[in-house]
């Protein structure tokens, strides 16, 4: 069974890409969607695409910490100016959606175990 | 057609709602339109959880009126020093304890904002900060 | 789908609103944040959240929210519980993170509200 990758995710949702270019080749185990992130940093695992709508700059803390593959911000939110310096300095890809926490997440769980 | 007073008390979070669904009962039972009930009962909600967040005590007024309502937030708190920088979509000064509520996002003004005709805020450093927004219930052909 | 068949879908537990579970669900929101229910929601929609306090009844009051389901394996706590009796909204609770919840009502055909900001 073949893994998915951030690149066939990002094609399949059609997401612009802010930061991250170098790693759009990660392999992505399994999601994790919330926006409190004391609940991120317990419950998210390695590998996950993290969906979330929070855009300022310890959302690049929380998924270099847990090695999430990338952050996809939802219904069309860009990220803080220093959220966008650090991700880029740090190779963490973040990825917009115009769609709703709810559409992204069923796309992505879709692909994932399909 | 109405006019009531409702206290908020600051930092009450157990309570912090209730003004806003007594307010929509009493519209329920005028039988207002579905659509407007749900944006008074919106920007009264934002309203009176910017005062259980930030201020000491509040009150709410509501006012109705043959085509229109009325609600006036008006609070004893720190005020709000920049208005404009309060008014961007995500700024916010939100307590941990305000964020766990699942609050302090910095979209409350702007709800309010969007989801009023009419909108007017203003406010002192030190004394509170005051809040009124008009609600049309008929349209006015003169809109378009 | 109706909120018996989620209830299973989800293995739920429901705290409120077993006289309910026929009631028909199209549409859902999910979020942590209850700004972005008020900013979003559309009414009549399942809300979908990691919360469990009473402030999360309340914005679903405001809202017009149908049901909502509380995931993470969280429970409601009990003024949560009181006020969604008072004000007669199911509560269902599941384990299942919210990228499952999602995952699984979405496959089963539930679609997301997309609607914006602002009713102008």
């Amino acid at each position: 069974m073949d893994n998915v990758d951030l690149e066939s995710i990002i094609k399949a949702l059609n997401l612009k890409i802010r930061s991250g270019e170098d790693n759009l080749k990660a392999e992505v185990g399994g999601g994790y969607t919330g926006d409190l992130l004391s609940d991120v940093m317990g419950n998210s695992k390695e590998g996950d695409i993290w969906i979330t709508r929070q855009v300022h700059q310890n959302i690049v803390a929380v998924a270099s910490l847990k090695e999430h593959a990338g952050i996809i911000l939802v219904q069309g939110c860009e990220p803080a100016k220093d959220t966008l310096d650090k991700a880029k300095s740090e190779g963490i890809p973040i990825l917009i959606s115009d769609l709703s926490a709810f559409e992204v997440t069923g796309r992505i769980y879709n692909l994932i175990k399909n | 057609m109405y006019e009531g007073c409702f206290i908020v008390a600051g930092g009450n979070f157990d309570k912090a709602g209730e003004v806003s669904g007594s307010i929509k009962t009493i519209l329920k039972q005028m039988r207002l339109p579905v659509d407007v009930i749900r944006k008074v009962a919106l920007v009264t909600y934002e309203s009176e959880i910017n005062i259980v967040s930030y201020a000491r005590k509040g009150m709410i007024r509501l006012h109705v009126v043959t085509g229109s309502i009325m609600i006036e937030a008006i609070d004893e708190g720190p005020g709000i020093p920049d208005i404009e920088l309060a008014m961007q979509p995500g700024y916010s000064t939100a307590s941990p304890r305000v964020r766990e509520m699942g609050f302090g996002a910095g979209m409350g003004l702007c709800n309010i904002r969007s989801f009023s005709d009419t909108f007017k805020i203003s406010s002192e450093v030190g004394r509170g900060t005051y809040l009124k927004m008009i609600i049309k219930t008929i349209a006015d052909p003169l809109d378009n | 789908m109706n909120l018996y068949e989620i209830k299973e879908l989800l293995e739920a537990e429901v705290i409120v609103g077993e006289d309910k579970l026929d009631m028909e669900v199209k549409t859902a929101f999910m979020a942590d944040l209850m700004s972005d229910v008020l900013a979003f929601a559309t009414a009549g929609s399942l809300l979908i959240t990691g919360l469990a306090n009473a402030q999360v009844l309340r914005t679903a009051d405001v809202m017009d929210i149908s049901a909502v389901i509380m995931g993470r394996g969280k429970m409601p706590s009990p003024e949560a519980v009181q006020l969604a009796r008072e004000l007669n909204i199911p509560v269902l609770t599941t384990k299942f993170i919210l990228f499952e919840v999602a995952g699984r009502l979405y496959l089963k055909g539930v679609k997301g509200c997309i609607e914006k900001v602002g009713s102008k």
